[in-house]
């Protein structure tokens, strides 16, 4: 019997609009495995990926207290990778496949991470505004039509919410420290706050996934909107630790209850997702180092493995 | 490059607390199951998620088929007489 195409889209966007989950088995469009392959491995990229900028401090955390805290997060984040990997696989993909996508530069990930981590004052910006904006994205993914996207979900922003909280601990201390405390904050803050408005992505107009991705329920909002609810709760936070935001546009909004906020520089945003960001180079060299270096390990225990269950069954 | 021998997928299932099932929470690769749960110990409990692991192949899992899930599932949805609440209690009888 010939299934009609139509009829399966059909009853898939039926399934979607009464918000039931799609499940591994189930059928769905290809374009929809796609987006969310694309989706899921980029996410998992960024989480990994992420790691490096923050690596970059754990030898040289001030005390032990910030240290342990450090690492913690850090492993955090390589779980995160290993949950979205694994959300990625049961669409079909091939995760080392995903992997060299990274590797040979044709997979994206976060551009935030392409930003240097100078001082230790990177740390508190990093966990404040780049999870903060990383879990004003994720929530909503919580209710995303893919089922073990969603549940994967679930467990990062469980987790991650002591992310946001250490960061903006670090900015506090540091905000109400001596004067070059103070300026070390700041200069963090300066840095990372436009990038960080960039991690929610093109505009709107110029977001060529966002229609169907809401359609699909995979996105349940657009780019401009979660950038808006970020800058709204971001703007409060920093004027009570006295920091001040880079933006000479920046003033409330009556009509709209909201803050506008200046233009962004898409520009820098399109050459740092090009590849021309300040660090691109170093942290994909770093991940393909790291596969390569750690690939004798991966075929000694595989080769173990074997030897050992060739032995039981002897 | 090469492509690297992958390590097989495994499933992993955490009982929370004593006296509850294992319930399925995710998936991850190891050389065998002995890594398997070690890295199931690092993944999915560092927050006291668990006290007791299984990890199984994931080959090993046969799955229902959803496109039969109506043939599967619909019989048990014609049977309400399986419930308490199908049944007239007489006003007056409790604990029944």
């Amino acid at each position: 019997m010939e299934i009609d195409i139509k009829e399966l889209e059909k009853n898939f966007q039926k399934k979607i609009d009464k918000d039931i989950r799609i499940e591994p088995n189930d059928w769905m469009p290809d374009a929809y495995r796609k987006t969310l392959i694309r989706q899921i491995s980029q996410h998992a990229h960024s989480e990994v990926v992420g790691m490096l900028p923050e690596g970059n401090w754990i030898t040289r955390a001030p005390n032990l207290r910030r240290k342990a805290v450090l690492l913690a997060k850090v492993q955090d984040e390589a779980g995160h990778g290993l949950y979205l990997y694994s959300a990625a696989e049961t669409l079909g993909a091939d995760r080392e496949q995903t992997i060299d996508d990274l590797h040979s530069g044709k997979a994206k990930y976060s551009s935030i991470f392409n930003y240097p981590t100078l001082s230790w004052a990177d740390m508190g910006a990093i966990g404040w505004l780049v999870d903060g904006a990383a879990i004003m994205n994720q929530v909503p993914l919580c209710r995303c039509s893919y089922g073990p996207y969603a549940r994967a979900m679930v467990r990062v922003c469980k987790e991650e919410s002591f992310h946001q909280r250490q960061g903006f601990e670090i900015m506090t201390k540091l905000a109400a420290g001596t004067q070059a405390q103070k300026e070390m904050a700041q200069d963090a803050f300066n840095r990372f706050w436009w990038p960080a408005l960039m991690m929610f992505g093109p505009s709107d107009a110029d977001s060529s996934h966002t229609e169907q991705s809401m359609n699909w329920k995979i996105k349940r909002h657009t780019n401009d909107e979660l950038r808006q609810m970020f800058v709204d709760a971001t703007v409060p936070q920093a004027e009570l630790i006295g920091l001040t935001i880079p933006d000479k546009d920046l003033k409330w909004n009556e009509a709209k209850e909201g803050y506008d906020y200046g233009a962004i520089n898409w520009d820098e945003f399109w050459q740092v997702v090009g590849g021309n960001g300040p660090c691109n180079k170093e942290r994909v060299d770093a991940r393909r180092k790291a596969k390569e270096d750690g690939k004798w390990v991966v075929e000694a225990a595989m080769a173990f493995a074997q030897k050992r269950s060739a032995k039981k069954s002897a | 490059m090469e492509k690297s021998k992958e390590w097989p997928l495994w499933e992993v299932f955490i009982r929370s607390k004593q006296g509850l099932n294992h319930k399925h929470v995710g998936s991850l690769r190891a050389s065998d199951a002995t890594m398997a749960i070690k890295n199931a110990r690092d993944v999915y409990t560092r927050r006291s998620e668990g006290i007791s692991i299984w990890v199984v192949p994931s080959n090993n899992i046969t799955a229902s088929d959803p496109n039969n899930e109506d043939s599967l599932f619909e019989p048990a949805q014609s049977k309400v007489y399986r419930h308490p609440t199908f049944y007239d209690v007489p006003d007056g009888i409790s604990h029944m």
